[in-house]
């Protein structure tokens, strides 16, 4: 096998946002789309830390990577507060069988 | 083949075989646990990069935070009677078709491209100078971020409060 360098890391994120992208086009249950979120951004975040590594960048991919972290954070607690209200409203979280916020 | 490779491969072969695991399994708490080894292994691959902080960072607000509010999300939104939390799924044949063309193409891209790497540096500690990058170059951007981080939490409280009856 050849060393490893920036090509693996790619192809390792490009696999990890497949499965993401997956996850969120085929799971019915809204906190598993969550998960599929998470990953797809998981596999960014690889992104840019390799080419901070291996590119003539300096440190700028890793503060990048950092936001994209604080980013995720917020993104889940908004999104698990609008799930639980879904679930108030439907007793469900199904999300092909939810059409609208209210009833 | 030497110690860093061995370690690269068994940290990619968790992060893949977990992540994997993450989007097929049908119980939606072993799922939750498999993206806690997703997370582990993608920690261990930034250390492989060098980004220690970013490391330890990854390993406190993933999972430390935002798994444990997932798991939260899969208690509170179940009717729990028994051990077994089912999440149905929908449209697996056109999405495996349509991921695994996407998988491809990207991967023949990324394999085939000639890309223009230094060779790679000696790893040093980074803490030090990311402090110094946020408070310099990048203070804007991180105190809106400080805002925005307020901002979600007030919102999420909001929406998620019950309505006083």
């Amino acid at each position: 096998m050849i060393e490893v360098g920036l090509t693996h890391f790619l192809v390792i994120s490009a696999a990890l946002f497949s499965f993401g992208i997956y996850g969120v086009v085929t799971r019915k249950n809204a906190v598993m789309v969550l998960m599929g979120v998470e990953l797809i951004l998981n596999a960014a975040n690889i992104n840019f830390v390799a080419f901070a590594r291996y590119g003539n960048f300096g440190l700028n991919g890793q503060i990048m990577a950092l936001f994209i972290i604080i980013l995720a954070a917020a993104e889940a607690a908004i999104a698990l507060a609008i799930v639980l209200n879904i679930y108030k409203t439907f007793a469900h979280v199904n999300i092909d069988e939810i059409d609208n916020l209210k009833e | 083949m030497n110690v860093y490779d061995i370690i690269f491969y068994l940290f990619a072969a968790i992060t893949l075989a977990s992540g994997f695991l993450v989007v097929t399994v049908k119980n939606i708490v072993h799922s939750a646990f498999y993206l806690l080894f997703t997370l582990f292994g993608i920690a261990g691959i930034y250390v492989l990069l060098g980004a220690d902080f970013i490391a330890i960072v990854q390993l406190l607000v993933y999972v430390g935070g935002i798994l444990i509010l997932l798991l939260f999300g899969v208690m509170l939104t179940n009717k729990i009677t028994d051990v077994d939390i089912k999440t149905g799924t929908l449209h697996i044949v056109p999405a495996v078709i349509g991921v695994g063309i996407f998988w491809g193409a990207i991967t023949s891209i990324l394999t085939s491209t000639h890309w223009k790497s230094l060779p790679a540096e000696n790893i040093e500690p980074t803490t030090a100078q990311i402090g110094t990058l946020l408070i310099t170059d990048y203070v804007l951007v991180f105190e809106l971020l400080g805002i925005l981080l307020l901002i979600a939490l007030i919102g999420a409280a909001t929406i998620a409060r019950r309505d006083k009856e």
